[in-house]
């Protein structure tokens, strides 16, 4: 036998699953804590007594302290950003930054000429006496950490490494966090995540430690895994070096988990909160990801994040008193106190779904004298939106199965009206399901020029590359797969000009290779 | 005259993607770059062009590019100050007053670069009221205006002076060059008097993009329909509202080429609409009878948030209000409509007026 354990902090809870192969064998909801470790302690305490640590196979964690770190600027260090580019550049890193992130950077930064052009070509030459000027620089400020971006450095990533090599000769005891690792194409977004990524550098080791130390306490020795933002996962070695990857791994893996309960690849999930419920597409057990650039507590990204519609509805949405308004507000954290079922004075979606037949939650007697149709239009409201928001969720018109996890998920059941609805067992727990669910990824997302080549052949090459990353990051090559390929022409080029392709692959861990990976 | 200080070019950059129909790319760099030169050197002044001499020197100024590009090889201020320099250089005239060729996307906030760095104002007007996706779509073209003497420049230091027979052959060697130079370049382009700007030009553009930029921002704010803020700001004509069922795309010679289909909601209800786009939404079919189509305005908008959906961007599952809105007068003359109507595009259909659709 061999157990993986899920961990899923969120804003409110943190959730954790044993599962045993597919079998969920443990599950809790503790309370987030603000250092999130006690927290975490307290979920592993909770499932630990129903297991044998010694089969522990492996630790999956999702964890909301980076994020955190990100949207109160606490625990960051100080960065100096390197652009290397054609000087001097009028969009200048930070451009477009929230105040309270500011500092990170102050006036350290600089621009060094250099990068490369659409089709690879040089841009400039790398200014190389003009970069160890610049370190010189650096170092007089005592800074160190360095954020070093190039134009088009993922499509010709040489200038890039150049300058990574001479940074880290001139500044041996700096890091140094070069854009190609972090980011896509779109070089403000690359760089700001590249600059966040360095100045979560400290707290990354500081976190990583007090994660091996908590799970290490409880007796559990095998490896610790942070899930990824796209829902694949990493080693705590590859998350000292980037942080970046781990702060929204959340909705993922909700999603992941869904998948995994459920038994379904492909469809549409609904996962219920207490405020909110998002609705996103599985694609290949995976969620289909936005096109829309994630912002980082108000700092552009060009991470993609899966394409959830969040609808302001979950088990404390507030019902008027006669069931024809829904939300948006909620009583949230307090609805347990605040819900008739657990004995409050406020109408909420928990209170109509357990009067409408959902499974009892709280007491159910409390609502019994509840108006039969303030329960059926409320019921009747919530139906419509979700209709609505399912089929905005979907790529076609066809029948899609429809799964619903979170902790409000069981009142669908009296919600009805969706079309191939699956409530499966544990759905309270899906996020900490999917956590240990995860895999290791890799994934291309740059523009080829197609001088000499086909576009078969760009993708192709693509595709090789992202199965070495993928198989660098951790994956089995044996078993590692792409579930995403694309390649699309530029616009307002001439046709054959160059493409952008975009690549993923995934595969199970090989340090895991025993169990059986999804 | 009017200053268009950050906040003014934020309602310009909003209302610039409505005039985009569909097309004209994300104008958030050309903000950023505008912002830039704002914060720098001060709001830049907006003019109408009845307050510019007859004799006065006007010009366009646009990037030229492919927006993927753009996005990792970010324009500079120093190239839309050059560009101006190196066209006054070549034709020893000193030019009073920049313009946008393209109020729809990224072209519309480019040429306040040029203004707040060099210290001229900017007109008023454009030469598309628009975005279209060729060089020589411009009103000036109508009336013999000619796009050259051209000067397009980029960050490696590379001017290029341009003179063409006509203006067709100027895009076609412009496009080539953008590919060569690395697929950011900076264009001044259509040196006019003022006095040709006053009869070529589409006036206003600016202000009207800036007034259904404050009309959405105004609405969301009030949690009303930014859809109907648009209608009521621009004459617009609610053409349908539905949801997009089956998207088509694909890409030739550089362009987005497609359709979406859409089935009705609400009082369209078991009605259809196909929206038919290259690059732009060119034309708009209601139950097999076409109701709009180029150089008048096609425009689908979510209809929950208003947000503008690009042709680009459109698939299946959006809900939303496809809206029209009437061209410049410019367009409809026969002349217009041979160079920016539904022929032009390939679809072997007549004009329809899009106020004339009745619901």
């Amino acid at each position: 036998m061999s157990l993986r354990i899920g961990i899923d902090v969120g804003g409110t809870n943190t959730d954790a699953a044993v599962l045993d192969g597919d079998v969920v064998v443990a599950a809790t909801k503790a309370t987030t804590t603000e250092d999130v470790t006690t927290g975490i302690l307290d979920a592993l305490t909770d499932v630990l007594p129903a297991i044998d640590v010694a089969e522990v196979e492996a630790v999956f964690i999702g964890t909301t302290h980076f994020i955190n770190a990100i949207a109160q600027a606490k625990g960051l260090a100080t960065v100096a950003a390197v652009r290397i580019a054609t000087p001097p550049q009028s969009l200048l890193p930070m451009i477009d930054w929230p105040e309270h992130l500011l500092p990170v950077i102050g006036d350290n930064f600089h621009v060094v000429r250099g990068g490369s052009q659409f089709d690879g070509r040089l841009l400039n030459d790398l200014d190389e006496e003009g970069l160890r000027e610049v370190a010189g620089r650096i170092r007089a400020a005592g800074i160190r950490h360095v954020a070093l971006s190039a134009v088009f450095s993922s499509v010709n990533a040489a200038p890039e490494i150049r300058a990574a090599e001479i940074l880290e000769e001139e500044l041996p005891e700096a890091t140094v966090t070069r854009s190609a690792l972090v980011g896509r194409v779109g070089l403000l977004e690359r760089e700001n995540a590249t600059i966040l990524n360095a100045a979560l550098r400290d707290l990354a080791d500081q976190v990583i430690n007090g994660l091996e130390r908590v799970v290490g306490s409880v007796g559990i020795s095998a490896p610790i895994l942070l899930s990824q933002n796209d829902g694949t996962v990493m080693t705590l070695e590859r998350a000292r070096l980037f942080p970046i990857f781990t702060i929204a791994s959340g909705p993922t893996n909700s999603m992941r988990g869904a998948a995994l309960l459920a038994g379904i690849t492909d469809g549409v999930v609904i996962d219920v909160g207490g405020t909110t419920s998002d609705i996103g597409m599985l694609q290949h057990g995976f969620p289909r990801e936005s096109t829309i650039a994630m912002s980082l507590a108000g700092v552009r990204s060009n991470f993609r994040i899966p394409d959830v519609l969040s609808l302001a509805l979950g088990g404390g949405t507030i019902i008027s008193d006669d069931g024809a308004k829904v939300g948006p507000e909620s009583v949230g954290y307090r609805i347990g106190t605040e819900a008739l079922v657990f004995g409050g004075g406020t109408t909420t979606f928990t209170d109509i779904g357990v009067a409408g037949g959902a499974d009892p939650i709280g007491d159910p007697a409390r609502v019994a004298g509840l108006d039969p149709a303030l329960v059926e239009r409320g019921l009747g409201v919530i139906r419509d939106m979700l209709v609505t928001a399912v089929d905005k969720a979907k790529l076609s018109s066809g029948e899609v199965p429809v799964i619903a996890v979170g902790g409000g998920a069981a009142l669908l059941k009296a919600v009805g009206g969706i079309d191939g609805i699956v409530i499966p067992p544990h759905a309270g727990v899906a996020n900490a399901v999917g956590a240990s669910y995860a895999e290791a990824g890799g994934e291309v997302d740059s523009v080829y020029a197609l001088e000499g080549k086909t576009r078969a052949g760009v993708l192709e090459e693509a595709k090789e590359l992202a199965v070495a990353r993928a198989v660098e990051a951790g994956a089995d090559p044996e078993r590692v797969r792409i579930i995403e390929a694309e390649e699309v022409p530029l616009t307002h080029l001439p046709g054959g000009t160059a493409v952008h392709a975009r690549v993923k692959a995934v595969g199970p861990f090989r340090a895991l290779k025993t169990a059986e990976g999804k | 005259m009017r200053l268009i200080d950050e906040a003014a070019l934020d309602d310009i950059t909003l209302g610039s993607t409505i005039f985009g129909a569909g097309g004209g790319g994300d104008p958030y760099i050309g903000k950023l770059l505008a912002r830039d030169a704002i914060r720098r050197f001060g709001p830049v002044p907006l003019v109408d062009v009845e307050e510019v001499p007859d004799d006065a020197r006007v010009v366009f100024i646009a990037g030229m590019g492919a927006p993927g590009v753009l996005a990792e090889k970010l324009p500079r201020a120093a190239e839309y100050d050059r560009v101006l320099r190196e066209l006054e250089a070549h034709t020893g005239e000193k030019y009073d007053y920049v313009c946008p060729a393209e109020a729809g996307g990224l072209n519309a906030v480019t040429p306040f670069a040029t203004a707040a760095v060099v210290g001229v104002p900017v007109i008023d007007a454009d030469g598309m009221g628009r975005a279209f996706p060729h060089l020589e779509m411009v009103t000036p073209t109508l009336y013999g205006g000619k796009a050259t003497p051209l000067v397009m420049v980029d960050e490696h230091g590379n001017n290029m002076l341009l003179t063409c027979e006509d203006n067709a052959w100027v895009e076609r060697i412009a496009r080539a060059a953008v590919v060569t130079s690395g697929a950011n370049t900076t264009l001044a382009l259509y040196p006019m008097s003022g006095a040709e700007a006053k009869a070529w030009l589409v006036r206003g553009v600016l202000s009207a993009a800036a007034e259904v930029g404050r009309a959405i921002r105004e609405a969301r704010a009030e949690h009303r329909s930014a859809v109907q803020a648009v209608l009521d700001s621009q004459n617009g004509i609610l053409l349908f509202e539905g949801k997009v069922e089956h998207v088509e795309r694909r890409n030739e010679g550089g362009w987005t080429i497609g359709r979406a289909e859409l089935a009705g909601l609400g009082a369209d209800k078991g009605n259809e609409m196909v929206v038919h786009f290259q690059n732009e939404n060119l034309m708009a079919e209601r139950n097999g009878r076409i109701i709009a189509t180029s150089p008048d305005l096609i425009m689908a908008m979510e209809l929950d948030s208003g947000e503008p959906i690009p042709a680009e961007e459109i698939r299946y599952g959006f809900r939303v209000a496809v809206i029209g809105l009437p061209c410049d007068p410019h367009w409809r003359t026969p002349e217009g409509l041979e160079l920016a109507g539904p022929r032009r595009f390939g679809y072997d259909v007549d004009f329809t007026p899009v106020e004339e659709f009745v619901r």
